[in-house]
C-alpha cells in the first residue's frame, strides 16, 4: 500500500504546478487548465486523505468538486469564447478592461 | 389681610377670543405679503389699520368684561398645550389681567392711530406693502408679548418685536446707513437677549430644584407666594439682574442703549410705534409682570433704580445740544424710558406703567408731529433749517404744543400726574431718596431740551432754503387725525385713575404724602427749564444761529454724545473683530480647513502610492491571492 504522504506530496506537486500555470502562462486557456489541475490536485488530497482516516467524507466532496468543476468548465469556456470574439486575443496581457 | 379678602373674590374666567387679538395682526401680516401687492395701496390702506382696529376691539371687550369681574381677577385663553416634556407643561395661552388690559389698549389703540398715521405718510413709497408686513407683524408679536401667560411667550414676542425694530430700522435698506443702524439694533438686542435667556435658565433651574415644573406667571407666583424661601435672595438678585440686562437692551438704558437714538433711521412712524409707545416699553413690562420676582431682591431693584437715574441724565445730557429733530426725540426717549424704570426700582410698578401709558401718548405724539414736519419740510430733519412752522403747519403746530407742555410736566397735562407720582415714589424710598434729586435735575433738562426743540422748530422766522419753504405745507387729514386724538390723550391722559387700577396687581398703592415743596420741585424745574430755553432760543434768534459754530469744550462732548460710540467701537468691536479675525484666519482656516484638507492630501497621497497595483491584469491580482494565502497560513501554521 502507497503510504499516504506520497499521496500528498504527489498532491502538492500538482498544486504547484497549477498555480505556477494561472501566474505565468499568458494564454487564457492554459491558465484555465491550470485551474483545472489546481482542482484535482486537491481532489487527489481529499481521497487520499478519506483513504488515511477511513472516512467517507471526502470522496464525497471530490463529486462535488468534480461536479462544480464541470459547471465552471463550460462557462469560462464560453467566457472565453466571448472574449476571443470582441477582443480576438486570449492573451492575459492584453485582456486589461480592469485597469479602469 | 385686606389682599386675602381679593384673592378670594378674584375669579379666573376662561374666554376664546383673546387669540383674536395677536391673530388679526398676523392676518394682516398675511394679506399683506401674499394679497395686497396684486390689490395695490387702497386695499392696503383700508386692510392694514383695519385689522389692529379690530384687535383694538377685542382688547375693548376684554378690558369691559375684565372691569366687571371683581379686581384681580383674569381671563384667560387656553389656546394649546404648546410643549409637554416629562413634568414640564407649557400651555400656548394668552391671559389678560388689569396690567395687560392696560398694555393691550396702548399697543393696539396707539398702533392703530400710528397704522393711520402711515397711510398718509407712506403713501409716495414704492414698498408699502413690505412696510405694513413688518408693521402689522411688529404689533402681532409685541401683543403676543404682553398676552402670553408664560415666558417663553413673552420671550417669543420679545424677539418678535427685535426682528421687526430690525427691519423696520432698515427699512430703506439700500441706503448704507440705515441698513448699519438695523443690524446696530439687532446685535445690541441681541446681547441684553442672551442676558434675559440666562436668567429665564437660572429661574427655571432653580424652580425645578425645588419640584416646581412651570414657566407660567401665575404659578411661579403661586409657588413664591406659598413656599416664600423657594427662591433664596442671592439667586433671586442674580435672576432679577439677568432679566435687567434684557430690559436694558429691548429697553434702551445704559449700557446698551446706543441702539436707541440710531434707530431713528427707519420711517418716523416706526420711530413713533416701535421707539417710543410699544417696544421699548417691553422691558418695564417685564419687570413690572414679574415683580413677584423683583420683590425678592431689593438690591436688583435698586441696580434698576441707580441705572434707570443714570440713564435718564445722560440720555438728557446728550439731548440737549442734538441738532437732528428725530434724534433730540430719540435722546429724550431713552430718558424717559429711565424714568419709568426709576418707577419700577423703587418699588412703584404702578407709577412706572402709569408713565409708560402717559409717554406712549406724548411720545408717539411728539414723533408722529415730527415726521409730520419732516414730511412737510421735504424730509429735512436739521432743526436748524426749520423755524416760523406755526403759521404753516397750524395743526402739527398745535399738537405738538400740547405733548411738549405734557412731557416738560407741566400739569394738568397727563406728563405731570404721571412723572411727578415717580418722583414722589422715589423721594418716598428712603434708601433711593438720592435719586429723587436726580430726577429733579433730569425734569429740568427735560423741560429745557423740548422747549429748546419747539421754539427753534415752530417760532421764530423760517430758515429753509426757498425751495424747501415755498413747499411747506400741512399734512393730510390720515396725518393730522391721529395727531388730534393723541393730542386729547396726552392732555387728560393723566387723569386716568391707572395706579389704583393695576393696585390688585401690585399690591402697592400711593406710599403716603410728600412735602407740598417736594411735590411742586419737578414741576418747578420743568417751568425753569423751559422759562432758560426761551430766553435762549425764543425770544432771541442769536443762540439759534450761534448753533451753526463749531461746538467746543462740554458742548463738543455732549455733541458727541460722550463718545460712547467710539469707546464702544474702540473696545467691544474692536475686540470682538478681533476676536472674530484671529478665529477666521487662525482657527478656522488653519486649524479646520488644515484638518480637512489635510485629510484629503493624505488620500490623495495614499491613493498615488497605491495606484499602481491596479494593473488591470488578473495574473497580478492572483499573485496577491496567492502570497496573502501563504502568509496567513504560515502565520496560522507557526503562530497559533
Amino acid at each position: 500500500m502507497v503510504p499516504t504522504h506520497y499521496h500528498l506530496i504527489l498532491s502538492a506537486l500538482l498544486f504547484t504546478i497549477g498555480t505556477m500555470g494561472v501566474l505565468l502562462r499568458r494564454n487564457t486557456i492554459i491558465i484555465f487548465m491550470s485551474v483545472e489541475l489546481m482542482l484535482n490536485a486537491v481532489n487527489l488530497s481529499f481521497v487520499a486523505l478519506a483513504q488515511h482516516w477511513g472516512s467517507m467524507d471526502g470522496q464525497l466532496i471530490v463529486f462535488f468538486v468534480m461536479a462544480v468543476a464541470a459547471a465552471e468548465a463550460a462557462v469560462g469556456l464560453a467566457i472565453i469564447l466571448m472574449v476571443f470574439r470582441t477582443k480576438e486575443t486570449v492573451n492575459a496581457d492584453e485582456l486589461n478592461l480592469m485597469h479602469g | 389681610m385686606e389682599h386675602a379678602s381679593t384673592a378670594i373674590q378674584a375669579t379666573i374666567q376662561a374666554v376664546s377670543y383673546l387669540r383674536w387679538i395677536v391673530f388679526f395682526p398676523l392676518i394682516g401680516v398675511l394679506f399683506n405679503i401674499f394679497v395686497a401687492p396684486k390689490l395695490g395701496r387702497r386695499a392696503i390702506n383700508l386692510v392694514a389699520p383695519g385689522v389692529i382696529l379690530a384687535a383694538f376691539a377685542f382688547a375693548w371687550t376684554a378690558f369691559e368684561q375684565l372691569g366687571e369681574l371683581p379686581p384681580g381677577s383674569a381671563l384667560v385663553d387656553n389656546i394649546y398645550p404648546w410643549i409637554t416634556a416629562g413634568q414640564l407643561h407649557v400651555d400656548f395661552s394668552l391671559r389678560v389681567d388689569a396690567l395687560t388690559a392696560v398694555m393691550i389698549l396702548i399697543i393696539t389703540g396707539v398702533g392703530a392711530l400710528i397704522h393711520i398715521y402711515s397711510t398718509g405718510y407712506m403713501a409716495h413709497d414704492e414698498d408699502v406693502a413690505r412696510y405694513f408686513t413688518y408693521l402689522n407683524l411688529f404689533t402681532a408679536s409685541m401683543l403676543l408679548l404682553v398676552l402670553g401667560e408664560n415666558l417663553l411667550l413673552l420671550f417669543v414676542g420679545w424677539e418678535g418685536v427685535g426682528l421687526c425694530s430690525y427691519l423696520l430700522i432698515g427699512f430703506w435698506y439700500t441706503d448704507d446707513e440705515k441698513a448699519s443702524a438695523g443690524k446696530k439694533a439687532f446685535i445690541v438686542n441681541r446681547v441684553g437677549d442672551a442676558g434675559f435667556l440666562l436668567g429665564m435658565f437660572l429661574l427655571f433651574w432653580t424652580l425645578v430644584a425645588n419640584g416646581v415644573w412651570t414657566l407660567s406667571f401665575s404659578e411661579i407666583q403661586r409657588a413664591i407666594a406659598e413656599h416664600p424661601g423657594i427662591i433664596s435672595g442671592g439667586i433671586a438678585t442674580a435672576i432679577c439682574l439677568l432679566l435687567f440686562i434684557g430690559a436694558t437692551g429691548k429697553s434702551a438704558q445704559v449700557p446698551l442703549y446706543v441702539w436707541l437714538p440710531d434707530a431713528m433711521a427707519g420711517p418716523t412712524p416706526v420711530s413713533a410705534l416701535i421707539h417710543a409707545a410699544t417696544m421699548v416699553t417691553a422691558g418695564i413690562y417685564m419687570i413690572a409682570r414679574l415683580h413677584f420676582l423683583y420683590d425678592l431682591s431689593p438690591s436688583a431693584l435698586a441696580i434698576v433704580a441707580y441705572v434707570a437715574a443714570s440713564t435718564a441724565i445722560l440720555a438728557a445730557s446728550i439731548a440737549l445740544v442734538q441738532t437732528d429733530i428725530k434724534k433730540v426725540l430719540a435722546y429724550s426717549t431713552v430718558s424717559q424710558l429711565g424714568y419709568m424704570f426709576l418707577g419700577v426700582g423703587v418699588g412703584a410698578y404702578g407709577a412706572g406703567i402709569f408713565y409708560l401709558m402717559t409717554h406712549a401718548f406724548f411720545k408717539a405724539l411728539l414723533f408722529l408731529g415730527a415726521g409730520s414736519v419732516i414730511h412737510g419740510m421735504s424730509d429735512e430733519q436739521d432743526i436748524r433749517k426749520m423755524g416760523g412752522l406755526w403759521k404753516k403747519m397750524p395743526w402739527t403746530f398745535a399738537t405738538f404744543l400740547v405733548a411738549w407742555l405734557a412731557i416738560c410736566g407741566i400739569p394738568p397735562l397727563s406728563g405731570y400726574h404721571s412723572k411727578d407720582l415717580i418722583l414722589e415714589e422715589a423721594y418716598l424710598n428712603q434708601h433711593l431718596q438720592l435719586l429723587y434729586w436726580v430726577g429733579v435735575i433730569g425734569a429740568g433738562m427735560t423741560a429745557f431740551y423740548m422747549s429748546r426743540l419747539f421754539f427753534v422748530t415752530f417760532l421764530g422766522h423760517n430758515r429753509a432754503d426757498h425751495d424747501v419753504a415755498h413747499h411747506i405745507h400741512e399734512s393730510p387729514w390720515s396725518m393730522v387725525f391721529p395727531l388730534v386724538v393723541l393730542a386729547v390723550l396726552s392732555f387728560g391722559g393723566g387723569n386716568l385713575p391707572l395706579v389704583h387700577w393695576l393696585e390688585p396687581i401690585f399690591h402697592h398703592g400711593h406710599a403716603g404724602e410728600v412735602p407740598q415743596m417736594i411735590a411742586w420741585l419737578p414741576t418747578v424745574a420743568g417751568a425753569v427749564g423751559i422759562a432758560l430755553a426761551y430766553f435762549m432760543y425764543g425770544a432771541t434768534t442769536k443762540a439759534v444761529e450761534g448753533m451753526n459754530t463749531e461746538p467746543v469744550g462740554i458742548h463738543n462732548l455732549l455733541w458727541n454724545k460722550w463718545y460712547v460710540d467710539e469707546i464702544y467701537d474702540a473696545t467691544v468691536v474692536r475686540f470682538t473683530a478681533w476676536l472674530a479675525d484671529w478665529f477666521w484666519k487662525g482657527v478656522d482656516t488653519q486649524v479646520i480647513d488644515g484638518t480637512v484638507n489635510g485629510t484629503a492630501r493624505l488620500m490623495e497621497y495614499w491613493g498615488s502610492a497605491t495606484r499602481i497595483l491596479q494593473t488591470g491584469n488578473v495574473q497580478n491580482y492572483a499573485l496577491s491571492f496567492l502570497v496573502g494565502v501563504t502568509v496567513i497560513l504560515f502565520l496560522g501554521v507557526y503562530l497559533w
